[in-house]
């Protein structure tokens, strides 16, 4: 009888147990650009817990999340959009929306998920609960004209601004009602290469590749239209050449100022956010492609463009100096910080590896092998404006 | 530039007496500089025109976008840049031959 009682019991508790409970503020994912693959990752136990395969081309992917931090949204070079379901380590549901993609973004509600598209030019609108396609907009910028889009972010008000590279403007559309968005055009400046909007949703920054210079458009007054910021800060010299385009999303901001890459010249570009002034420029080892701030923004990370692509500098931004260089592996395409910063992730593509460095000491304190390592990216982008 | 310069002499030399016997030779870089080479194109030419180069920000690099251009131009292309665009010079990391045995590549069937 006794043992009948306890057998029971054992049943009951196990039926009790089902699927462990647990929410996702400390997972992660990071891309395998190579194999279509991607490795899902804690960022407690600093371990992968499993890896998804069948993305297709992720060489230049990159992620957004729903705002539960449930699901991911990878959006590939080849057009394809997938979205993942971290608890339960699967694709839920995989579309082809466009020829040659280069990322994307999610609305405010998070109810929308938007892709860029180089081929054909545009932006495309998905339901984030489906993927059904509810809307887009092609960047016909002149009649029978199409530009490749760069820099799209999601700003307050179930807004997208994105810039068009052969446009050479800012558009802002309007997603309030998904199926009919609505689009305003800003003349920006020669070649927009990548965007970024301020944490806070209210300033949308386009890098000009054709000319010195950074567009600004102020999304608060967008009347205002788009003007230029740091203009000639080449002054005038040669250009270093550019093996890598700087990427500007995930750009840091700290004690009031915005820390930008140059292009063409091996330095950090230091911007007060109040006058949008130029107050300084750091030398650095090589042409800046992230710029990125520790959470709490006392530093600002920089990896760089081939060949310089196996270096890292630490900024300290009280100092306004580099105080930490050194190589932690072959080929760093990018870095992502801890939700508070107390270590960051480095992919070493060549060494496939991810590579785990304390901040404050920058001591190693782990590493993962990853197949061809590319972006990085946590679930702590769920809450933040631009991500 | 003279450096550069240098660098391409000295390749030539080394190739000129290797490749006596077999004169088309003196064009080809060996087994492991070809790899090198293909990776170079694939990791970092595909940063801006794709790794499967398909393009990018920068144009598809298949046989058929190429098949109408001129292979000399886009050997030039690769060694000198273009300026007004993006494409940067990329003749500090290869000789003017590699330039022109990576065109011939993209134009039948690059290697993995």
């Amino acid at each position: 009888m006794r043992l009948l009682l306890s057998f029971v019991l054992a049943l009951l508790l196990t039926a009790c147990a089902g699927p462990q409970l647990r929410g996702t503020g400390d997972l992660g994912l990071i891309i395998e650009r190579a194999s279509g693959c991607i490795t899902l990752v804690n960022t407690s136990s600093r371990q992968p817990y499993a890896r998804i395969e069948g993305l297709g081309d992720l060489s230049h992917a990159s992620a957004v999340y729903s705002r539960d931090g449930r699901y991911a949204y990878i959006f590939g070079r080849d057009g394809g959009l997938t979205k993942i379901d971290l608890l339960e380590a699967r694709i839920v549901k995989r579309v082809i929306q466009s020829g040659n993609a280069i990322g994307g973004s999610i609305s405010q509600d998070g109810r929308i998920v938007v892709a860029q598209n180089y081929t054909p030019g545009g932006i495309k609108a998905f339901d984030a609960e489906t993927l059904e396609l509810l809307s887009e907009v092609p960047a016909e910028y002149a009649p029978g004209k199409f530009s490749k889009v760069v820099g799209l972010a999601d700003v307050p008000g179930n807004k997208f601004a994105y810039a068009l590279f052969e446009g050479g403007e800012i558009w802002v559309s309007d997603f309030s009602n998904p199926r009919q968005p609505t689009t305003q055009r800003y003349p920006a400046g020669l070649q927009p290469y990548d965007g970024l909007v301020t944490p806070d949703g209210r300033y949308f920054l386009a890098g000009l590749f054709g000319e010195d210079g950074v567009a600004m458009l102020d999304l608060w007054q967008p009347e205002k239209g788009a003007r230029k910021i740091l203009e000639n800060y080449g002054r005038g010299q040669e250009k270093l050449p550019v093996f890598k385009m700087p990427h500007l999303r995930g750009w840091s901001v700290a004690q009031g100022r915005a820390y930008l890459p140059a292009i063409g010249r091996h330095e950090v570009l230091v911007v007060d956010v109040a006058t949008w002034k130029e107050v300084g420029r750091i030398a650095v080892r090589g042409q800046p492609v992230f710029v990125m701030a520790r959470p709490d923004g006392r530093q600002v990370w920089v990896n760089f463009a081939f060949p310089d692509n196996g270096k890292m500098d630490v900024i300290d931004t009280l100092a306004g100096k580099v105080v930490h260089a050194f190589e932690p592996g072959k080929g760093i395409l990018h870095m992502e910080f801890a939700p508070r910063g107390e270590n960051v992730w480095l992919s070493a593509r060549d060494d496939n590896k991810v590579v785990i460095h304390d901040t404050a000491t920058f001591a190693k304190q782990g590493e993962i092998a990853v197949d061809n390592p590319s972006g990085i990216f946590f679930t702590s982008r769920a809450v933040r404006i631009g991500f | 530039m003279s450096a550069n310069r240098l660098i391409f002499g000295l390749f030539l030399l080394s190739t000129a007496t290797v490749g006596k016997a077999e004169p088309t030779f003196a064009k080809q870089p060996d087994a492991g500089r070809q790899q090198e080479l293909v990776r170079l194109v694939r990791q970092d030419c595909g940063s801006c025109h794709g790794m499967t180069l398909q393009g990018g920000l920068g144009p598809a690099l298949l046989p058929v976008n190429l098949k109408e251009k001129p292979a000399e131009g886009l050997a030039a292309t690769i060694y000198y840049g273009r300026p007004g665009t993006p494409m940067p010079p990329w003749k500090q990391f290869m000789s003017e031959a590699e330039a022109a045995w990576i065109v011939e590549k993209l134009m039948s069937e690059f290697p993995k």
